[in-house]
């Protein structure tokens, strides 16, 4: 690891303070993305901003036909959350399923989203959910977030207060997991609610992605049967020493036909 | 630079100094001599440098040695108390849990974790096995060491 300098911010204020000071500054949340990043010597950052001291900044909120996680909540908080489960039983699942339990214990929601990683979990649950993402200033669209490998909508300095994530009427995940690592190689969360229908793909692309040709089916009739046919074009699709684009497009139509079956119980 | 942090190392009171960059794993072993964490992968995936900060197992090769400042941190060598093995010790090695002993540390932490986490509960081989997932062992084949777990659940359970 190089050498960096540690800074523990006590508030939201002090974290962008140091962000600014710093000359290629980052923050860190659980640390789960970052300080593996770091041990290889993939990242030169100076300043390394530590937000576990941020008050207020952990924590679910199920409220009418919203689930709230706030930024810093770890995932093993979220998997084990009774009303997480009562209220979209596939979230949980989701976060149930990433890494290990190790992981899973520091690891928190704001991270992943913020370093987008394309074969990260949570991306899927954002746009197969249609979720919406609260920073220290703006609100963003789950839609609008992602856009690109490790790229998302937020500025340099901006920070993940919450996410909210609509209740849907029902809703599915499952995930093709690479065993040494589990990470997706594909997952896919399908969701429906109120006649309007989602599909997010993650691990596949560069970043989330939905597909409309299946979330088109699955509107006219919610069975696994309508989207078995689908397969999306593997022209852009990620292909390295796991899967190939081919295997990774033939996956997107298997993990949409089990989410689906799964949501339908 | 160097930072200074005080934290509690099973049971005592340490006032640690070390460079920002230091692994908690790093910090243990090195300056504090406590070296029965191991350091398997350093990519964070095999689970052998688990320990527990503030009773949740994490992996102290993916943790700033400062970040645990004002943390409660219980390694291998915190469990065995009056010269008796902890319930989970003393299971892998009724059942031989092990054979070389490297994951064995991190075995016994991340175990010690799945009985926190189902309280109460008959614990199944098929949860056990689950969640391992973030230790690997080379030797054993995985299945002493899951009879170990449902073992030590039970006394655990009792206690």
């Amino acid at each position: 690891m190089y050498e960096f300098n540690y800074r523990k911010a006590a508030s939201l204020d002090e974290a962008k303070d140091l962000f600014s000071k710093g000359e290629d500054a980052k923050y860190m949340s659980g640390g789960m993305t970052l300080l593996p990043t770091l041990k290889q010597r993939l990242a030169r950052p100076s300043d390394v901003i530590d937000l576990a001291a941020v008050p207020d900044m952990s924590g679910i909120a199920v409220t009418g036909d919203t689930v709230s996680i706030k930024a810093r909540t770890p995932h093993a908080v979220v998997a084990a959350n009774a009303e997480v489960k009562k209220a979209i039983p596939a979230l949980a699942k989701l976060a149930g399923g990433i890494g290990d339990p190790m992981v899973r214990n520091r690891g928190t929601i704001g991270g992943s989203l913020a370093n987008n990683d394309p074969a990260a979990d949570y991306p899927a649950a954002i746009v197969g959910l249609g979720a919406t993402i609260h920073t220290d200033r703006r609100t963003i669209a789950g839609d609008d977030f992602f856009q690109g490998l490790f790229e998302t909508a937020l500025e340099e300095d901006e920070l993940i207060i919450q996410v909210d994530f609509p209740i849907p009427d029902k809703a599915g995940y499952m995930k093709f997991p690479n065993p040494a690592s589990r990470y997706c190689i594909v997952g896919v969360m399908v969701s429906s609610k109120g006649g309007n229908v989602r599909v997010g793909v993650t691990g596949a692309g560069a970043c989330a992605f939905r597909v409309k040709e299946m979330e088109d089916a699955l509107k006219a009739n919610f069975a696994a049967e309508a989207v078995e046919k689908i397969s999306i074009p593997d022209g852009d699709l990620n292909s390295d020493i796991h899967a190939s684009a081919e295997y990774r497009a033939h996956l997107v139509t298997v993990m949409a036909k089990r989410a689906v079956a799964e949501a339908n119980g | 630079m160097t930072v200074s942090f005080s934290m509690t190392v099973n049971g005592k009171p340490v006032k640690g100094e070390c460079e920002d960059r230091t692994l908690l794993v790093q910090y243990l072993r090195e300056h504090m001599g406590l070296t029965g964490t191991h350091v398997g992968c350093d990519t964070t995936q095999c689970g052998c440098c688990t320990v527990h900060i503030d009773g949740i197992p994490m992996k102290s090769c993916t943790m700033l040695a400062v970040s645990a400042d004002g943390c409660e941190v219980t390694t291998i060598e915190g469990l065995a108390k009056d010269g008796q093995l902890h319930p989970m010790q003393d299971a892998f090695r009724e059942n031989h849990g092990l054979q070389c002993g490297f994951c064995t540390p991190g075995m016994v932490m991340s175990a010690i974790g799945i009985v926190d986490r189902h309280r109460g509960e008959k614990l199944d081989e098929k949860t056990v096995r689950h969640e391992l997932e973030g230790n690997i062992c080379r030797c054993t084949g995985y299945h002493n060491i899951v009879k170990a777990v449902l073992a030590a659940s039970e006394v655990m359970n009792k206690a």
